[in-house]
């Protein structure tokens, strides 16, 4: 066992004498860090969870026959999987936890601006969750994550209104967040900490959180029409009495297809400084990088259409919101051209976070470009649900999200706990994850393009072979899931001590202690320098200076 | 952060009150009593300011931007959450512009006006409760804070009054006096409460000679008044909350704690009265007004 002794007065420690003192210092906490790692078990598990209920997926699509579950039981498996993984993992994932963490330390801020309203966040969270939870163990949900009406306002007979009260406080607890982050950023900056000083991952943050604001109020509401609805019988998006069930899809998608982007969006600023600390150069063009999240934030906002190609809206304004999701890949595009040129001549090494990071680019180009496919309305209308779109957005939120916040969580791992995980088994386990997810997903686009439909549990024999591959993929990838949990829960005993600055990266939080102290900084910093101040020639440097045996 | 840790040495013109630690460490030593205070930070020095800046804050003006920014924030997701309930209107009323014109008919207009006032009235006594307290008036601040709360609840009286009329209809009484004091009870003739038993009459008084009789639902009519309890049932709970933020408000302007250099909760609190009022503003001709 390393004992060596972490940096004393750092936020894990605890004066707790007694239990219930201990309790109370981590369930009643205030330190946005302590809120961040009760915000990491948390979503764990439910990523936990979601991978169980995807497991039970894809066993049963083993076979052409529907012979493990009943066509609703298996309804009611992807219907969990999908609101689990959505609600409970991918929106809050990132922000909540790697945000939460770093916002303060990155911008040279004591905590967030409002740390009650950030332990808030965390209980409605799990009060979110706990709904959820419940309506899946009294027989689950059978609407799918999208709770399309009038099947879920009038038809579905499982426990829509209890799933929806989850989403609908999970909703809040996302909006505190976003609130918290955007004043945060605005007011709680150290001297000196201008806009363009500003790290790359709190630009996506703070367009993230905008997203969260102006978005997530207007599904709370339709979700809310939907429970009210279910509940006295009335009509809003009952066409058999008077209403219009293409309004829900409307209200829906507003707010969906941007949280695509609260997904995404902060997996991007991981991207950013991943790419920068392990090039030891600074990000190509940082002021397209910031705006471009900027502008997937507000265009995010127009193309929520997309999804409703065959949905009778009418094909001119299917026109217009395929030519507006033509736009909204360009800033996408500006990211990936500005990371590449970024790692062009750098020093790189191939550390864990760096390997996700590689992942990362190669995976949400794939699936960018398939979004495109989708979003010309042609090619729509032949692979529109089917599991071209499952493998289109299993891309971008396993092979993006999850990759950027894998990455994430290595790279500011020895920052969170003080100590270094096994780079050994880090640099497996991404591969195993690379080879297991192009594995399980690839075949998808294959076999939706054949015609293979989404959310069906028997499928014409012709598609086992893809659908078999699919699902050994899926094996390899919960094996690379599930490694990363057992060494790094490993490395808090066993972890070299990390020391501050075990990257040599640039960056406030990389100035403090590991763990840092309870309230960051001793003195406020005062910042004279811009994010990814490398020396001009520190790639140059490190080359000169490589010897065999140095990390890669 | 206790009022009694005012006797502490003047802070030193470092922003940052622990980097005192770092500049007069024996000082510090000397004087403080709170070194191993469960935060683990140390004192703070708080003869500076007032007991109300939270530790996390360097000034009192960074607190005071960070609050009414947080406002101004979460006022934006208010506005986007009746977004919501406005685009479903405003879907609707595209689809069925003479069910909306025929609909708004029975709705009570005149209580509706007097609850209009009522609200704008509250609004000016927020607003001059902001300034009341920006001048140091205690008292008047807890006079303007309750007539607001006074007004508060009579527009909630009166749109339960509103409601009531609405479901006693459909229980078959005319008033709600009458449905409450076991009046005469006569066949249902209209039930203007969206659900199973809604039923749109053809009214005379409407002016609208063949306006039909709707019975039951599959009708749009019934989609105005479920926009209508939707909107307005969300308003009264924003306002319930409101009345809550009020009472808060005068009891912490009659403990002391407000003063002419830290009002920063009655100004929040007086922006967020005000938002529930301007979206009445919009409620109110959208719904009582469009006949
Ligand atoms: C590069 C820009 C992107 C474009 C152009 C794009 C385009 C599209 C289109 C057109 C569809 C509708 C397909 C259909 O239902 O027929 C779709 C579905 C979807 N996309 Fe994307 N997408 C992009 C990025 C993303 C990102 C970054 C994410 C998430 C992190 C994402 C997640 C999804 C999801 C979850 C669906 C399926 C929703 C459902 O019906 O359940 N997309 N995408
Ligand atoms: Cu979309």
């Amino acid at each position: 066992m390393a004992t060596t002794a972490l940096p004393g007065h750092n936020y894990l420690q605890d004066d707790a004498s007694t239990v219930g003192a201990w309790f109370k210092s981590w369930f009643l906490t205030v330190d946005h860090k302590r809120i961040a790692l009760l915000y990491l078990l948390s979503i764990n598990v439910f990523f936990l969870l979601g991978g169980l209920a995807a497991t039970v997926i894809r066993v049963e699509l083993i076979t052409p026959q529907g012979d493990l579950l009943s066509a609703d039981l298996y309804n009611r498996a992807f219907t969990l999987h999908g609101i689990i993984m959505v609600f409970f993992f991918l929106i809050p994932g990132t922000p909540a936890v790697l945000g939460n963490f770093l916002v303060p330390l990155m911008i040279g801020a004591r905590d967030m601006a409002f740390p009650r309203l950030n332990l808030f966040s965390w209980y409605l969270y799990m009060a979110g969750g706990l709904f959820a939870l419940t309506a899946a163990i009294f027989g689950g949900v059978d609407t799918g994550w999208t709770f399309y009406t009038p099947f879920s306002s009038t038809y579905a007979n499982s426990n829509v209104i209890l799933t929806i009260a989850g989403a609908f406080i999970m909703g809040f607890s996302s909006i505190a967040t976003g609130v918290n982050f955007i004043v945060t950023i605005h007011t709680m900056r150290a001297p000196g900490m201008t806009w363009f000083r500003l790290p790359l991952f709190i630009w996506s943050s703070y367009a993230t959180s905008l997203i969260i604001v102006l978005a997530t109020p207007v599904v709370g509401i339709t979700l809310l029409l939907v429970a009210i609805e279910r509940i006295w019988g009335v009509g809003i998006f009952d066409p058999a009495l008077g209403g219009d069930p293409l309004l829900f899809q409307h209200l829906f998608w507003f707010y969906s297809h941007p949280a695509v982007y609260i997904m995404i969006l902060p997996g991007f600023g991981v991207i950013s400084e991943l790419i920068a600390a392990f090039s030891r150069k600074r990000v190509f063009g940082y002021e397209f990088i910031a705006f471009s999240s900027m502008a997937i934030a507000l265009l995010g906002f127009l193309v929520w259409g997309h999804h409703m190609f065959v949905s009778g809206q009418s094909v001119y304004a299917g026109l217009v919101f395929s030519f507006l999701t033509m736009l909204v890949a360009i800033p996408s595009a500006i990211k990936i051209f500005n990371w590449t040129a970024t790692l062009y001549k750098g020093s790189i090494s191939y550390r864990t976070p760096m390997l996700y990071a590689l992942g990362f680019m190669g995976l949400f180009v794939i699936g960018g470009l398939t979004g495109i496919f989708l979003g010309i309305v042609a090619i729509d209308i032949h692979v529109t649900d089917t599991y071209f779109v499952v493998a289109h957005f299993h891309y971008v939120m396993v092979g993006g999200a999850i990759m950027a916040y894998l990455g994430g969580i290595h790279y500011w791992w020895p920052k969170m706990t003080g100590r270094m995980y096994s780079e050994v088994w880090g640099g497996i386990s991404a591969l195993i994850i690379f080879v297991g997810f192009n594995m399980t997903f690839f075949p998808q686009f294959v076999v939706g393009y054949l015609g293979m439909p989404r959310r069906y549990h028997v499928y014409p024999e012709e598609f086992q072979v893809l659908h078999v591959l699919s699902s050994a993929g899926a094996t390899i990838l919960a094996i690379g899931f599930i490694i990363p949990i057992i060494y790094l829960t490993l490395s808090l005993w066993t972890g070299k001590e990390a020391g501050n600055n075990p990257w040599d990266a640039t960056g406030l939080e990389w100035q403090v202690s590991s763990p840092p102290p309870t309230h960051n900084f001793l003195e406020i910093p005062v910042v004279t320098t811009e994010a990814y101040a490398y020396a001009p020639d520190a790639a140059e440097q490190d080359a000169a200076n490589w010897r065999p045996g140095s990390p890669l | 952060m206790r009022r009694g840790r005012e006797a502490h040495p003047p802070a030193s013109r470092i922003p940052h009150p622990a980097a005192r630690i770092l500049v007069s460490k024996e000082k510090i030593l000397a004087t403080t009593t709170t070194t191993t205070s469960p935060h683990g930070h140390a004192d703070h020095g708080h003869a500076a300011h007032g007991p109300e800046l939270q530790h996390h804050f360097c000034t009192p003006a960074q607190q005071k931007e960070a609050a009414t920014l947080g406002m101004w924030v979460f006022l934006v997701t208010e506005v986007m959450l009746f977004g919501g309930i406005f685009m479903a209107y405003a879907v609707y009323r595209w689809a069925f512009p003479e069910v909306w014109a025929e609909a708004a008919y029975h709705l009570n207009t005149p209580l509706g006006t007097i609850n209009t006032v009522v609200l704008l009235v509250s609004s000016l006594t927020v607003a001059l409760a902001v300034s009341a307290a920006e001048a140091g008036k205690r008292t008047r601040v807890i006079q303007l804070l309750l007539v607001t709360m006074v007004l508060g609840v009579a527009f909630l009286g009166l749109k339960a009054y509103e409601y009531s009329e609405k479901f006693s209809h459909c229980a078959g009484y005319s008033t709600p006096a009458q449905w409450v004091g076991g009046g005469e009870q006569h066949a249902v003739y209209e039930c203007l409460v969206p659900g199973q038993a809604f039923l749109f009459p053809a009214d005379k008084t409407t002016g609208v000679s063949n306006a039909p009789t709707v019975a039951g639902q599959g009708t749009p009519y019934q989609l105005f008044f479920f926009l209508y309890f939707v909107a307005t049932s969300l308003h009264a709970v924003h306002m319930l909350i409101g009345l809550t933020i009020m009472g808060y408000l005068a009891f912490i302007t009659w403990r002391g704690v407000i003063t002419p250099t830290y009002f920063t909760p009655i100004e929040i609190g007086g922006l967020y009265w005000h938002l529930i009022d301007i979206v009445w503003v919009f409620l109110f001709p959208l719904f009582y007004l469009v006949h």
